[in-house]
């Protein structure tokens, strides 16, 4: 093996039924590099991934490690950890119900007996070490999801591992948390750890890594030093395509306009998870809610839906006043909301695309309505066919598609039920640059054919691209509310800083 | 470097298994004392706590093998059945062997219970360990094995006979300074069964073994985390399987101290007996989710079940209806109690954060 190169990745294939997920896919990994893993969903990064850490079975190819003689024996994730090669997922996989040095040596020591005073003194040493702000004694459920996941990573180094396998690790930190990860990651690169990182961010991208591998559609698209790659030109190389359809959406959002009359009003609405607010969208109108994470712009839609309980305040759709408590209340009202946490308030994993597109529809009705089997198959067909679904059949199991496809499969249950109000939170989160250019076209289009609707992304340049208003909230308050010549980038983070803010040199 | 050092040395929170663990020590205290306030009697004399030890140890091993693969996130309503099938065969056995030796003969009865026991939890855990199986089904078709084989063993009652045996069971540890003077004037001294011994003793050995084993922190990581505990490298399944293991052999164990305690097999022998021992656990505070529980708490939780049956016994409303309504009630109030507590819990814990977050703004901004 050539010097300096920790782990390379030959030929990999791997089929699933009826989908070849990884063809001849290359990776290398050279000692001291953060190694940028990009490609659009169901590219095929955490298929590789799981080749790599033993989830699945590669069907060919070779796995070679340093140190090693011949090709590299990967059945299980702990085996693969044997080897050196450790994984810190996007959902925290340590266990919250333990400490944190528990959850340090559980699974890796050969001790019969727990030493619990030793763990706890090595574990404070190694979070002295790696700066990371925790205590060893405390229960993991008491620390916030990035000290977690420094944790986690904290785990992975500790046992001395060569290859750290980073899987969209920021999704669901803050600024502040990302910055403290990215400097953990920089110390992990000079003590000669390769870092593999997966993520959707662009300009995380750009901040940490040194290299990057393209993937798509299951195939290898090339490996790049990332200062020979603009930004312009990976976003290109994910997708496939050239870059006008950016260029197209910007004139279409600004284009778009809203009618005249009040779809929804609420006065002094309030929920037990945030403080009164008054709020109104007019027909055909694309607003949205920004803020930073846990400024309660989740928590002021989930009021709108009822999804929390609602402690207060009137709310009147076209006019007419309407009592919304409770999600069925809302459906029944014509207003649809896509959660932020499809996982766990969109998908039925276990349900087929079929009749997870029927669901919200089949609530309309009613239980003594049922929506017959070829309705159900006509439905299912039409908008697999519209927001093209990559789905193997309308009877797959939901949770086996991608999650921008799962995504989609969501939004067209609620376009099955043409709702006059709908509300997306987070329709793009960790879903790939091509979908999310589709769905923003469709809100747009959605608008243009009359429906209003809630638009809530984490990505202001995504906001400020299809939304006509934008309700900027600070500390669970509104605080602003721009719109026309207002929607620039820097409006919005001037609205969000406040104005004790330090002017910056603008 | 020495604000360090406090900072470590500070204790942490209570976590929700200790929390949990103290509200059942608590709520047993003040049982126990309002039973001696109001019932006085019997509630007065040490004895009283003895008896409950005697009269429930059976039940407080089961609750133990309950909480075991609780804490993994499963179950096992097996239990009242190994018991069962572990006294009528027992019984069967101390009868019917003409082995000379009585002492051998006792030391083969406990084999033989405890291989029983062996049995099923080698089974039951082979089938949710490996197969994957639903642990409630597997169990459940145990029980009815358990309950079936013992009909087999023998449809009537079956009395020991065996004298070696029947000594043991006489067999009582006395205190003499905890008894009291009865009303003739003879001091009668405290007496603790073997039984109760032997429970008391599995608590403290299944606290210490699922405080501070390879084997005990791993059910609790794979009930706090299944998928967790497997990417942490642990062996999920065998975790799985050897708490099931010890599980039955536990109940095995207490089939044995039941036979010491009522030296007689009998279809019915601790029948519905799974059903206390999981409400014994969940009251001593193990979660059904998984992850959070230990054996002390679950101790206490047997011992507020029995205090109960006491007290009602004590009462005028002694009636096993009335019984069966007041664990309800009391299963019921217990679980709202740790919700409200555990909410609360949460809650203050996310004031806090937020306190902390608020607290470093402010820093920032100055």
């Amino acid at each position: 093996m050539e010097d300096g190169i920790v782990l390379t990745m030959r030929g990999i294939s791997i089929s699933f039924p009826g989908v070849k997920a990884l063809n001849n896919v290359d990776f290398t990994l050279r000692r001291g590099e953060i190694h940028a893993l990009m490609g659009e969903n169901g590219a095929g990064k955490s298929t590789l991934i799981k080749v790599l850490t033993g989830v699945y079975e590669k069907d060919a190819g070779s796995i070679c490690i340093e140190g090693r003689d011949g090709e590299a024996n990967i059945h299980s994730p702990q085996q693969a950890q044997n080897l050196g090669i450790s994984t810190v997922y996007q959902e925290i996989t340590l266990c919250p119900n333990l400490t944190v040095a528990e959850n340090m040596f559980i699974g890796r020591t050969k001790d019969r007996i727990v030493r619990w005073r030793e763990y706890e003194k090595r574990t404070t040493e190694i979070l002295d070490n790696l700066g990371i702000p925790a205590r060893a004694s405390q229960e993991l459920s008491h620390c916030s999801l990035a000290v977690q996941q420094m944790v986690a990573i904290a785990r992975a180094v500790d046992m001395k591992c060569k290859v750290l396998i980073l899987d969209e690790p920021t999704s669901s930190l803050d600024d502040k948390e990302v910055a403290m990860l990215f400097k953990l990651m920089r110390e992990l690169k000079e003590r000669g750890v390769g870092i593999i990182f997966v993520t959707h961010f662009l300009e995380q991208v750009y901040e940490v890594s040194d290299r990057i591998t393209v993937l798509r559609g299951g195939e290898l698209v090339g490996e790049y030093l990332v200062s020979e790659l603009p930004q312009v030109q990976l976003v290109a190389k994910m997708m496939g395509k050239s870059l006008d359809d950016l260029a197209e959406l910007e004139r279409i959002g600004q284009k778009s306009a809203a009618g005249e009359e009040t779809v929804y009003e609420a006065k002094d609405l309030s929920s037990a998870e945030c403080r009164p607010f008054d709020f109104r969208i007019r027909r055909g109108e694309v607003n949205g809610f920004t803020g930073l994470l846990g400024s309660g712009r989740s928590e002021s839609v989930r009021a709108i839906f009822g999804a929390d309980q609602v402690t207060g305040g009137r709310v009147t759709i076209k006019g007419k006043p309407v009592r919304i408590t409770k999600p069925h209340d809302a459906i029944r009202s014509g207003i649809g909301y896509l959660p932020e946490n499809r996982r766990r308030d969109g998908i039925i994993a276990d349900l087929s695309v079929r009749d997870n597109i029927i669901l919200a529809l089949q609530v309309i009705k009613g239980m003594n309505h049922p929506i017959s089997r070829a309705e159900a198959e006509a439905f299912a067909d039409e908008y697999i066919e519209a927001l093209q679904i990559k789905t193997a059949s309308k009877d797959t199991p939901i949770r086996s598609l991608s999650g921008g496809n799962q995504q989609k499969v969501i939004l067209a249950r609620w376009l099955l039920t043409h709702p006059q109000y709908l509300i997306l939170d987070e329709p793009t989160r960790g879903i790939d640059v091509g979908t999310k250019l589709e769905i923003q076209k469709l809100v747009l289009k959605l608008a243009e054919e009359g429906m209003s609707v809630t638009f809530i992304s984490s990505e202001i340049e995504e906001m400020l691209r299809t939304c006509s208003r934008l309700i900027v909230m600070r500390d669970r308050k509104i605080v602003g509310e721009l719109t026309g010549d207002e929607l620039t980038q820097a409006q919005v983070m001037k609205t969000i800083a406040g104005g004790e803010a330090r002017d910056e040199n603008e | 470097m020495t604000e360090k050092r406090i900072r470590l040395r500070k204790r942490e929170p209570l976590s929700d298994t200790q929390m949990l663990m103290f509200i059942s020590i608590g709520i047993f205290c003040a049982m126990y004392i309002g039973a001696m306030l109001t019932l006085g009697g019997g509630f007065l004399k040490p004895q009283q706590i003895f008896d409950l030890l005697n009269d429930n140890a059976a039940l407080i091993i089961i609750s133990c093998a309950l909480t075991i693969v609780m804490i993994g996130g499963g179950i096992n309503i097996s239990v009242g059945g190994v018991i069962g099938l572990t006294v009528m065969a027992c019984a069967l056995f101390l009868n019917g062997n003409s082995i000379e030796n009585s002492a051998l003969s006792i030391v083969l009865t406990l084999l033989l219970a405890l291989g029983i026991g062996l049995g099923f939890g080698l089974l039951q855990g082979f089938l949710v360990a490996h197969l994957e199986i639903q642990p409630f089904i597997v169990t459940l078709a145990g029980m009815f094995l358990a309950r079936g084989l013992t009909t087999i063993l023998s449809v009537n009652p079956v009395k020991v006979t065996h004298e070696g045996f029947l000594e043991l069971v006489k067999t009582k540890l006395t205190i003499p300074w905890l008894g009291y003077t009865a009303q003739n004037g003879n001091l009668i001294p405290a007496k603790i069964e073997i039984g109760a011994l032997v429970a008391l003793a599995v608590v403290i050995l299944m606290f210490l073994q699922l405080r501070y084993t390879k084997l005990g922190r791993s059910i609790y990581a794979v009930g706090g985390n299944r998928q967790s505990a497997l990417m942490l490298g642990i062996n999920v399944r065998s975790t799985v399987f050897w708490s099931y293991v010890i599980s039955g052999v536990l109940s095995g164990l207490a089939g044995f101290v039941f036979l010491m305690h009522k030296p007689a097999g009998n279809a019915s022998v601790a029948i519905r007996s799974e059903m206390d021992a999981i409400a014994a656990s969940i009251i001593g505070g193990t979660l059904l989710t998984g992850g959070v529980g230990n054996v002390i708490g679950t101790f206490f939780g047997a011992m507020i079940l029995s205090t109960i049956q006491k007290i009602i016994a004590l009462s005028p409303l002694n009636a096993s209806w009335w019984q069966e309504m007041a664990n309800g009630a009391m299963l019921s109030f217990f679980i709202l109690l740790q919700s409200v507590v555990l909410m609360r819990k949460n809650r203050a814990r996310a004031k806090k954060r937020k306190e902390i977050k608020e607290k470093e703004k402010k820093k920032d901004e100055s």
